[in-house]
C-alpha cells in the first residue's frame, strides 16, 4: 500500500526516520481532502442536474440554510482541519528538536556549494556522508545570501541564513546516495547548487574515517579554489569576471597592462598568485591580493593542476555572469 | 446536456439617440480626464488586458524554456529575470488591481445606487498613478529587469546585479493607488448607499470590495515601506535586513508576508464575489445564507492577518510560532469553506442555467476547492516543510490564482459583458473558450503537484532529467491556456462592434446593477433608485421590480 502510493503520488523513497510518519499524514490529508472537493463538486454537478431550469423566467422560493446546519458544517469541517495541525505540529516538533546524542555535522553554504565540515576537522565540499542509524546535527550557516538545504528522501528542509546558525536533524534508515537540492532561491546558478548525501552502512563508514578520501587532485583544486575566495572573481566556464577566466587559459598567450605578452605556463600561473601585482592582465584592475603565506604547497599544486585541467574542457555553469562585482567580493576578499 | 437550453434574450434595438455612459463624448480628452467611475473601471480594464497579456508572454517562454532540461531557449539570468518580472506583473500589475478597479468600479456605485464614488477625482488619480506605477515597472524591465523573484529576499536582493530599485520603486507607487481606491471604496459603501439599501442589502460583490478594500488600505502601506527600504538597503547600503552589517533578513520575510499573506486575499475575494453574482443569478436564487458570506468576508480579511508565519515554517521560527500560526491558517481556510458551501447550496431549489459565467464558475469551483484544499495541506506543518518552495506550491497559488481569479475574472468579464458594452457576446464560443481554459489550466498545473511531491525545487533553470515527461505536458498545457485566452479575447473584441444589442437584463437577474438600461446612462440611473427588494429576490418576476 505504502509502496503504491508512494508511486501515485511520485514520492521519493523515504530514506530518514520520520519520512515515514509525514507520509502517513500526506496520504490521509490528500485523501481526505480531495474526498472532500469531490463530494463538493459532484454535489454541484447533482443541483445543476436536477434543478435545471425548465422555463425562461422560473421564480424560486427563497430557502436560507438554517444556522444550525451551517455551524453543522462548519464544526464538522473545522474539527478534520484541527486533527491535520494537531498531528502536523507535533511531527513538525519532533523534526525541529535534535536528540540529544546527535552527531554533528557543520554546514555552510555559498553561492553556489555546500560545505560540510566534521568534528574530527576534516570537511568536504557536495559530499556529506554520514552512518546509517546515526542521528545527525546538522550546524548551519550561509556565507552570502539565504539558502535552504533540502533533502527530498529525508523530508527534511531548513533555510541556512547569512549571521543565524540554524539547526536540523535527520537519521539516516537507508544507505545510499540521496540528492541535496538548494530550495531558497539565491542567484544565477541556484539550480546547479546540488550536492549529495552518502549514506554509508557502520563498516563502511568506519573505514571511511579511516581513509579519508584523497580524490584527484584537479577535484582538489575546485575544493581548493571555493575554499579561498578565488571563484568570487575567477570563472571555470571561459567568461571574464572580475579577473580572467581560468578555462582555456594554461598555455595560453597572456596581453599584459604593459603590453607585452606571456606564456600562461605553470611559472606564471604560481607567480600570479604569490604576487599578483607583477603581471596585470590587460584590461583587468590590479585588485587581486597576495596568497603567500595563505595557502601551502599542495594547494598550489591544486590550484594549478585544476587550471592545467581546465584547459581544453571548461566545466560548468553555463550561465551568464553580469559584469558586476558578485556579493562579497565588493572588496579584493581577505584570504582566509 | 442541458447546457444549451438557455433562456437566450432576444436582442431588442434601442433608439441611438438614448444617451449612454459611452456615447456621451467622444473626444480623447472625454477618457483620459474623466471622472465617470464607469469609464475609469474601463481604462483600469484595457491597461489590466495589456498586463495581463505581458505577464502570459513571459508564462509562455518560461514554460518553453523548461521543454528541455539546461538550456533551452533562454539563459539562466534571463531565466531569474523572467519569473520574477512574471510574478510581479502579475501580482502588481494585473491580480491586485484586476477584479476591484475595472469591475469594483464600475459596479460598486451602480449595485448601490449610487451616481459615482465618493471621490470621483481621486479615482482618476488613482488610475493616473496605476499607470505611472505600471509603466515605472515597464522602464525597470527595460533597465534590465530584476532577478530576486517577486518575494525580494534580502540579503539576495541588497547584492543582485539587477535593477532591483526601479522595480520596487515601481510597486512602490502602485501601492499609492491601491490604498486609494480602497479608501475610496470604503468611503463610498459607507456613505452612498441609495434608500433601501441597507448593509445586508447590498449585492455581495458590494461586502467582497469593501473586505478587500479594507485589507488594501492596512496592509500595503507595510509593503511600501518594506520595499523602500529593500531599496535603500541596495543603494545605500544602509543594511537593515543585511546581516553582513548588522541587519536581519528573518524580519524582511516577517515585513514582506505580513502584507503579501493578506495580498492573497486581495486577489481572492473580489473573484469570491463576482462567483456569488454569478451562481444566484444563473441559478435564479438568493444565496443559501447572505450573512454567512458576508461575516466570512470579514472574517478572512481580519484573521487573513494574522496567518503570514505560514510562509516561514522553514525560515528559522519558533515551534511555538508555527504551531500558531498553522492552527491561524486553519481558521482562515474555515471561512472560504463556508463560502464554497454557500455557493453550492445556492443552487439547491434554484433553477440552475448554464451560460459562459456558468461554466466559469465550475471551473472555479472545482479549481478554487482543489487548489483551497491543498493549501490545508500545505499550511500542514510537518507536510509543508517538504513541499515548501517546490513545484506544489507554485502549482498549488496557480490553482487559486489563475484556477480562482482568473476564471472568476473571465467569468465576470462575460457576466458583465452586456452591461458594460451594451453588446451580447457569442455563447457557443463562450463555451469553447471555457472549456479550453480550464482543459489547458488543469493540464499546466496538475503535473506541478506531482513535481513537487517529487521534490523539485521552484525557481529552477536546469532540471534533472527525470522530469521532463511532466514538465513537457505541463509547457503544452500552457500553449493551449496561452491559445484559449487569445481566442477568447478575439471573440469578445467581435462582440464588442458587431454583438447583438443587449437588453437591461438579459440574464433576468435582480441584482441592482440589472435595473439599469445596458449600458448604464451617465450617473447610472436616470433618477435617484429607491430599492424596495433585496437583489436576490426570485420570488416574483423581474417586470414587478423598479429601481
Amino acid at each position: 500500500m505504502n509502496s503504491l502510493l508512494l508511486k501515485l503520488l511520485d514520492l521519493p523513497p523515504q530514506a530518514s526516520t520520520y519520512a515515514f510518519d509525514v507520509d502517513l499524514l500526506h496520504y490521509f490529508v490528500i485523501s481526505t481532502t480531495m474526498l472532500g472537493a469531490t463530494f463538493v463538486f459532484v454535489l454541484a454537478l447533482w443541483f445543476l442536474v436536477r434543478n435545471r431550469r425548465r422555463y425562461p423566467g422560473e421564480l424560486t422560493a427563497r430557502v436560507v440554510t438554517p444556522v444550525p446546519v451551517e455551524f453543522l458544517i462548519i464544526g464538522g469541517i473545522l474539527s478534520v482541519f484541527l486533527i491535520f495541525w494537531v498531528v502536523g505540529a507535533s511531527e513538525y516538533s519532533h523534526m525541529q528538536h535534535p536528540p540529544e546524542d546527535a552527531m554533528p555535522v557543520y554546514v555552510t553554504a555559498k553561492q553556489w556549494m555546500w560545505k560540510f565540515a566534521y568534528a574530527d576537522g576534516r570537511s568536504d565540499i557536495d559530499v556529506l556522508t554520514v552512518p546509517v542509524h546515526r542521528p545527525v546535527k546538522l550546524v548551519m550557516n550561509s556565507r552570502d545570501v539565504i539558502h535552504s538545504f533540502y533533502v527530498p528522501a529525508f523530508r527534511m528542509k531548513q533555510d541556512v541564513v547569512p549571521g543565524r546558525y540554524y539547526t536540523a536533524w535527520f537519521e539516516a534508515q537507508e544507505t545510499g546516495e540521496f540528492p541535496i537540492e538548494c530550495a531558497e532561491y539565491c542567484g544565477v546558478s541556484h539550480s546547479r547548487m546540488l550536492a549529495k548525501v552518502h549514506v554509508l552502512s557502520e563498516p563502511d563508514y568506519a573505514k571511511w574515517l579511516e581513509n579519508p578520501p584523497t580524490g584527484d587532485l584537479a577535484a582538489r583544486g575546485r575544493d581548493v579554489a571555493a575554499k579561498r575566495g578565488c571563484l568570487s572573481c575567477h570563472t571555470l566556464d571561459g567568461q571574464p569576471h572580475i579577473g580572467p577566466s581560468w578555462a582555456g587559459l594554461y598555455d595560453s598567450d597572456v596581453k599584459l597592462s604593459d603590453g607585452t605578452i606571456v606564456k600562461a605556463d605553470v611559472a606564471y600561473l604560481t607567480r600570479s598568485m604569490m604576487d599578483p601585482q607583477a603581471q596585470i592582465v590587460d584590461s583587468y584592475k590590479p585588485v587581486m591580493p597576495t596568497y603567500r603565506g595563505v595557502i601551502d604547497e599542495p594547494e598550489v599544486a591544486a590550484l594549478v593542476e585544476l587550471i592545467v585541467s581546465l584547459k581544453d574542457q571548461p566545466i560548468a555553469p553555463s550561465v551568464v555572469l553580469p559584469r558586476t562585482q558578485p556579493l562579497g567580493s565588493a572588496q579584493p576578499q581577505e584570504p582566509r | 446536456m442541458t447546457t444549451l437550453d438557455i433562456a437566450v434574450p432576444v436582442p431588442t434595438r434601442r433608439p441611438a439617440d438614448r444617451e449612454t455612459y459611452l456615447n456621451i463624448a467622444w473626444t480623447v480628452k472625454s477618457w483620459a480626464l474623466t471622472t465617470d467611475h464607469k469609464r475609469i473601471g474601463i481604462l483600469y480594464l484595457v491597461t489590466t488586458i495589456f498586463t495581463l497579456s505581458l505577464g502570459g508572454v513571459f508564462a509562455l517562454v518560461l514554460r518553453t524554456e523548461h521543454l528541455s532540461p539546461g538550456p533551452t531557449i533562454i539563459d539562466a539570468y534571463t531565466y531569474n529575470r523572467m519569473f520574477t518580472m512574471h510574478g510581479i506583473v502579475m501580482v502588481w500589475l494585473f491580480m491586485i488591481p484586476s477584479i476591484p478597479t475595472a469591475f469594483g468600479n464600475f459596479l460598486l456605485p451602480i449595485m448601490i445606487g449610487a451616481k459615482d464614488v465618493a471621490f470621483p477625482r481621486l479615482n482618476l488619480l488613482s488610475y493616473y498613478i496605476y499607470l505611472v506605477g505600471s509603466l515605472w515597472v515597464v522602464i525597470a524591465l527595460w533597465a534590465g529587469g530584476c532577478d530576486t523573484g517577486w518575494t525580494f529576499y534580502s540579503p539576495y536582493s541588497d547584492h543582485s546585479p539587477s535593477a532591483v530599485v526601479p522595480t520596487v520603486f515601481g510597486i512602490f507607487i502602485l501601492g499609492w493607488s491601491t490604498i486609494i481606491t480602497g479608501v475610496n471604496f470604503i468611503v463610498t459603501t459607507h456613505t452612498m448607499r441609495a434608500k433601501g439599501v441597507g448593509w445586508f442589502r447590498m449585492p455581495l460583490f458590494v461586502w467582497t470590495m469593501y473586505g478587500v478594500s479594507i485589507i488594501q488600505t492596512l496592509a500595503t502601506p507595510v509593503l511600501a515601506i518594506s520595499l523602500l527600504i529593500v531599496g535603500v538597503d541596495h543603494w545605500f547600503d544602509w543594511g537593515l535586513f543585511d546581516p553582513a552589517r548588522g541587519g536581519d533578513p528573518v524580519l524582511y520575510q516577517h515585513l514582506f508576508w505580513f502584507y503579501s499573506h493578506p495580498a492573497v486575499y486581495i486577489m481572492i475575494l473580489p473573484a469570491m464575489g463576482v462567483i456569488i453574482e454569478v451562481v444566484c443569478t444563473f441559478s435564479h436564487k438568493n444565496p443559501a445564507s447572505y450573512k454567512a458570506i458576508a461575516y466570512s468576508t470579514l472574517g478572512i480579511a481580519f484573521v487573513g492577518f494574522a496567518t503570514w508565519g505560514h510562509h516561514m515554517f522553514v525560515a528559522g521560527i519558533s515551534t511555538f510560532d508555527a504551531a500558531s500560526f498553522g492552527v491561524l491558517s486553519m481558521l482562515v481556510a474555515i471561512f472560504s469553506a463556508i463560502k464554497v458551501f454557500t455557493w453550492v447550496l445556492t443552487m439547491r431549489r434554484g433553477s440552475v442555467v448554464v451560460t459562459t459565467p456558468m461554466l466559469y464558475f465550475f471551473a472555479f469551483l472545482f479549481l478554487f476547492v482543489f487548489g483551497g484544499m491543498t493549501g490545508v495541506a500545505v499550511a500542514t506543518q510537518s507536510l509543508d516543510v517538504h513541499w515548501h518552495d517546490t513545484y506544489f506550491i507554485v502549482a498549488h497559488f496557480h490553482f487559486i490564482m489563475i484556477g480562482g481569479t482568473l476564471t472568476a475574472w473571465l467569468a465576470a468579464l462575460h457576466y458583465w459583458f452586456p452591461k458594460i458594452t451594451g453588446r451580447m457576446y457569442p455563447e457557443r464560443l463562450g463555451y469553447v473558450g471555457a472549456t479550453l481554459v480550464f482543459s489547458g489550466f488543469f493540464m499546466t498545473f496538475f503535473p506541478q503537484f506531482l513535481l513537487g511531491n517529487a521534490g523539485m525545487p521552484r525557481r529552477y533553470y536546469d532540471y534533472d532529467p527525470k522530469f521532463q515527461p511532466l514538465m513537457v505536458i505541463s509547457t503544452v498545457g500552457s500553449w493551449i491556456l496561452g491559445a484559449a485566452m487569445i481566442w477568447t479575447l478575439a471573440y469578445l473584441l467581435v462582440a464588442l462592434f458587431k454583438g447583438a444589442r443587449a437588453p437591461a437584463n438579459p440574464w433576468d437577474s435582480r441584482s441592482y446593477e440589472w435595473l439599469t438600461p445596458s449600458p448604464p446612462p451617465k450617473h447610472n440611473f436616470f433618477r435617484e433608485p429607491v430599492f424596495t427588494r433585496d437583489p436576490y429576490d426570485y420570488t416574483v418576476p423581474a417586470e414587478e421590480i423598479r429601481a
